[in-house]
């Protein structure tokens, strides 16, 4: 396949973008109010709300800062606000944000009260928004992009179709050079020989089998009877899918059929060379495409069979279905139709290749159906309870 | 038109990509070798939903992609619906 060109936005540290979004970033969850007056009072700013950023502490903070950090480094973000409630964590998370060499600005709630805090953020922020506004798009290589993907209400057509669609275009993404992601550990459940027999050497498969494990005893030490109440979901079930298993091999054709994995990330930790990635994450979807936006990720591929509506705030999330029934019933979510699969009309390689146009259309600025429908689910990760 | 499809040689099921109707001829395809597969219909499967090909007894397993996706816990005949009332996963039961 010959090299393609996007046109994106390069940041201060090399990396490609391609969407152009000033943020405002509570560092905790007391400081989602005044990051949604700023936003209100400065056009083209996204404030970011969650629900968390107090009292952590250990593993779970540390993916809290992370998350954070990351959030603001994406290339898809050109400038950041934060705004915290005290001065040290928002200070942590600026200079975190600042190594990336884009522009971040902090302001801390404590001693000021919102309503100043709001006025003096909101000048920032416009000075952020005008110059981020005059910042161009340039010509810039397809496999620069890094993307991740993931599968959400799925069923039986997702395996036969839109998944082994994504699978064809990390194929074909990872032989040029580029950088993909995917995960939902626990849902590997029945498909993780497959999954292990991809890794790209004994060390890889090692650390992919001690995440899989870790996971499935969480689960199981938690569980409470049956778990086929959540896994499969009751959408998977009324589509069709029976068990866990058959849910997890369908999942798996998104890998592709050549490609190799070359490590295994913790959440929300930025691969650091290209090729296929397995990062841990959960397999709900808001949170796990939160957590890839926050490891750098600049475009998300969502294959669903009965009809995922999930956006993400940070990256452009592209949902294609190989149901017909959805096309007919949700079409207003799915920016690729690949049902034609079915009946083999199209070919797996033909799906590819009109995704790979779709993430093309999409680099340049198409707006994707959950980006035009107002899609912007911030899910943060929570390991445990705050102290 | 195909009525249902499969993924490997191997498998016992095929799923139904269009609604199939009680009593149906069903033309079937292999997604691997793209070989032509009959099967008949003794009950209606809607699209999306796994027909059996063969007849099952409780406790074999059900092969779909080529690998086990679980344990037939009712038996099932030939051309019946499988699903949640009578297959059951081998790993999180």
């Amino acid at each position: 396949m010959a090299n393609r060109k996007v046109l994106g936005y390069r940041r201060e540290n090399g990396r490609v973008g391609v969407r152009n979004h000033v943020i405002i970033l509570p560092v905790d969850d007391i400081s989602n109010a005044a990051c949604e007056a700023v936003a209100n009072n400065i056009k083209g700013t996204m404030a970011l709300p969650h629900a968390y950023g107090r009292l952590q502490f250990g593993e779970d903070l540390d993916l809290h800062f992370r998350t954070m950090i990351g959030t603001g480094s994406n290339a898809n973000v050109a400038a950041v606000v934060v705004i915290g409630i005290e001065a040290g964590w928002t200070k942590k998370i600026v200079d975190g944000i600042a190594a990336t060499g884009k522009p971040v600005k902090g302001f801390s709630i404590e001693g000021k009260g919102d309503t100043r805090t709001i006025a003096d953020a909101s000048y920032q922020a416009k000075e952020f928004v005008q110059w981020a506004s005059e910042l161009q798009r340039t010509e810039c290589d397809l496999h620069e992009l890094y993307i991740s993907v993931k599968c959400g209400e799925s069923d039986t057509t997702t395996g036969l179709a839109s998944c082994p669609a994504v699978g064809n275009v990390v194929d074909k993404h990872c032989a040029l050079g580029g950088t993909a992601s995917f995960g939902e550990t626990s849902e590997l459940t029945g498909a993780e020989h497959i999954v292990a027999s991809k890794a790209e050497n004994e060390e890889v498969r090692k650390e992919f089998m001690a995440a899989f494990d870790d996971y499935t005893k969480l689960v199981f030490d938690q569980r409470t009877n049956d778990l086929s109440e959540s896994q499969p979901t009751k959408g998977n079930i009324a589509g069709g899918l029976t068990t866990i298993e058959e849910k997890a091999l369908g999942n798996v054709e998104k890998l592709g059929k050549k490609t190799k994995f070359v490590g295994c990330l913790p959440p929300a930790v930025a691969p650091t060379k290209p090729g296929l990635w397995f990062m841990d994450t959960s397999s709900a979807a808001a949170e796990a495409v939160t957590l890839w936006a926050a490891s750098g990720a600049v475009v998300h591929l969502f294959p669903t069979g009965q009809g995922n509506v999930i956006g993400n705030p940070i990256e452009p999330v592209i949902k294609l279905t190989g149901n017909p029934r959805t096309m007919a019933t949700m079409a207003e979510h799915i920016d690729l139709d690949v049902s034609k699969i079915l009946q083999g009309e199209m070919t797996v390689d033909e799906a590819g290749d009109a995704l790979l146009d779709m993430i093309v259309r999409t680099a340049n600025g198409r707006l994707t159906a959950a980006e035009a429908l107002g899609h912007r689910e911030f899910s943060m990760t929570k390991l445990y309870r705050s102290a | 038109m195909v009525h249902f499809l499969i993924h490997e040689a191997a498998d016992n099921v095929g799923v139904a990509v269009v609604d199939i109707a009680a009593g149906a001829d069903c033309a079937g395809r292999n997604l691997t070798d793209n070989e032509g597969l009959k099967a008949h219909s003794e009950e209606a499967i809607q699209l999306g939903h796994k027909i059996a090909l063969k007849d099952f007894k409780v406790g074999d397993s059900v092969i779909k992609y080529g690998c086990e996706i679980g344990t037939i816990v009712k038996d099932v005949k030939a051309g019946h619906h499988v699903h949640t009332h009578n297959l059951k996963t081998k790993r999180w039961a």
